[in-house]
């Protein structure tokens, strides 16, 4: 092994801050021409509903059951902590604010990542190492609206259904835990949820919180894919790359958007 | 036939690098309209590069690609898709699109570019796959099918439009002697029935000297030597001789550049 000089080190450093900037640069361009231009596809929204269906539906049951174990942890949790004040009628409240403002928007945004997110990357980056991408383009079709443009949009739209699903279904199971199994009065524990949560500060922050992290998780991803190197150790790194920034880009952007929405910053 | 347009592609003063490394410096290569042109070359010397870079996947540093009249690099991005229609290319793993069966693989350019009707589609693309013999095939998923039927699928699907100019990326490699012979005949009977322009990219001499009107050898980021097969085999040029012959060390070395073995061996730096 070649052992590096001081300057040669120096020269790597500055080489990773130009790569970094340069990527970013291919990603917003990346991103302008996959949703907006012409597409000239006819079958445009037939492609856009196979996505829905492959990117939203089938992440469907790890939400599904995320959400039903994490409204039931917190209904435990929240049990035990205001029990000792006695006040485990606010059990309900806790669970529907603490799912409606952070972990239904963090967790799908997570889990997202992990499911749909590298699946997206590794498809498309066994297409491009396929040369599928190039062959598309011999055929005179435009990758970016034809492979890249549906999945985005499926993206955007399945991940804030998905973070609603997952916040109902974790209320659900909150209460399953709180009022069948702890016993907590079930008048008390929906009324207060029903007057302590608020449509525009809680619901629709939420709602909020989860478009953000559909648009950036599913770009990472996306993005990732096609611009991967066209090998298996190159599709892997992209796959580990997609939930390895999209996990981080969600937590970040939760600590900013919250700031932004609940904090006095 | 003007002079002109007795050439489908002119590659002129073709300069590419990548980073520092500069794969083409001011090439000029001609494809004659109508016949199988043949661009040989030992391994990474840039062939399908080549190949790309008349398709205008890669854009050159310097030079001029004009393909019927047309200089590719000075199109929009709009523009090289509707002229892409002209070419038919088919890629060294076949490049199926596996979502989809044979059938709607070969129908895909139809669909895409054409308003067929979806009866006419059907004979259109059951006429193509006869011609590659794979009429039988048409309900199966590229992962039934073998290597060599995968390619004659994607070469159904490449002529699919008609194509003028039909590009074939290493269409021997990895190919049971059927499956190569079937490949060679294809490629001169397509090109002779439908009256194309071929280039066939490969290293194997043997497959694209028997098909071959003209062939382009190409190696160091030049052309080292064209002709037709035969004035190639006699060729005095020793690179040319050491690459139709296959001989094993020559102008290109077979030991790729080191110190010396022995200061090597004894740790002198």
């Amino acid at each position: 092994m070649r052992r590096k000089s001081l300057v040669e080190r120096v020269r790597l450093l500055g080489r990773a801050g130009i790569d970094v900037v340069q990527a970013m640069g291919r990603s917003t361009l990346f991103l302008l021409s996959s949703l907006f231009g012409r597409s000239g596809l006819r079958n445009g929204s037939q492609l856009l509903i196979r996505q829905l269906y492959s990117v939203g539906v089938l992440s469907l049951p790890i939400i599904v059951v995320a959400g039903l174990f994490i409204g039931m942890v917190l209904a435990l949790q929240g049990y035990n902590i205001l029990t000792s004040y006695g006040s485990e009628q606010a059990v309900g409240q806790m669970v529907a604010l603490t799912l409606l403002r952070e972990l239904g928007p963090v967790v799908t945004g997570l889990l997202f990542a992990g499911r749909a997110g590298s699946a997206l990357t590794a498809e498309i980056g066994n297409m491009k190492s396929t040369e599928q991408l190039s062959s598309l383009e011999m055929i005179g079709v435009d990758p970016l609206k034809y492979i890249i443009a549906p999945r985005l949009w499926a993206g955007f739209i399945s991940m804030p259904l998905l973070a609603a699903i997952f916040s109902v279904v974790g209320i659900w199971g909150g209460a399953m835990v709180a009022v069948d199994w702890l016993g907590v009065y079930e008048g008390s524990f929906w009324s207060n949820m029903q007057n302590s949560v608020q449509f525009t500060e809680d619901v629709l922050n939420g709602v909020v919180k989860s478009m953000v992290f559909a648009f950036v998780v599913t770009w990472i991803a996306v993005f990732q894919g096609y611009d991967c190197e066209p090998t298996s150790e190159g599709i892997s790194r992209a796959t580990t790359k997609t939930v390895v920034y999209g996990s981080l880009a969600v937590l970040g952007l939760d600590f900013i958007l919250t700031a932004l929405m609940f904090g006095d910053l | 036939m003007s002079a002109e347009n007795a050439y489908a592609v002119e590659l002129k003063g073709l300069t590419f690098k990548r980073g520092v490394r500069t794969i083409f410096e001011n090439v000029d290569i001609r494809i004659p309209r109508g016949k199988v042109t043949g661009i040989m070359g030992p391994s990474g010397c840039g062939k399908t590069t080549l190949l790309r870079l008349i398709a205008a996947q890669l854009r050159p540093q310097g030079g001029e690609v004009w393909v019927n009249g047309q200089n590719l690099p000075s199109l929009s991005r709009a523009e090289l898709f509707d002229m892409r229609k002209q070419f038919g290319v088919l890629f060294q793993s076949g490049a199926l699109f596996t979502d989809l069966d044979v059938f709607e693989n070969v129908a895909f350019p139809l669909r895409v570019h054409t308003k067929l009707s979806d009866e006419m589609i059907r004979d259109i693309v059951l006429m193509k796959l006869q011609a590659v013999g794979l009429r039988g095939a048409v309900e199966l998923m590229p992962d039934e099918l073998s290597g060599g039927m995968k390619r004659r699928v994607a070469l159904a699907r490449a002529i699919a439009l008609d194509p003028q100019i039909l590009m074939y990326d290493e269409p021997f490699v990895g190919q049971d002697p059927i499956a190569m012979g079937v490949l060679v005949r294809l490629i001169r009977l397509l090109n002779d029935a439908l009256g194309l322009t071929s280039i066939v990219v490969s290293h194997d001499l043997a497959e694209t000297a028997s098909i071959a009107d003209y062939i382009y050898v190409v190696g160091d980021g030049q052309v080292l030597g064209q002709g037709t097969p035969a004035e190639l085999k006699n060729s005095d040029n020793p690179r040319i001789q050491q690459f139709m012959k296959g001989i094993p060390d020559g102008p290109v070395p077979f030991h790729y550049p080191a110190p010396d073995y022995l200061d090597d061996l004894l740790g002198v730096r």
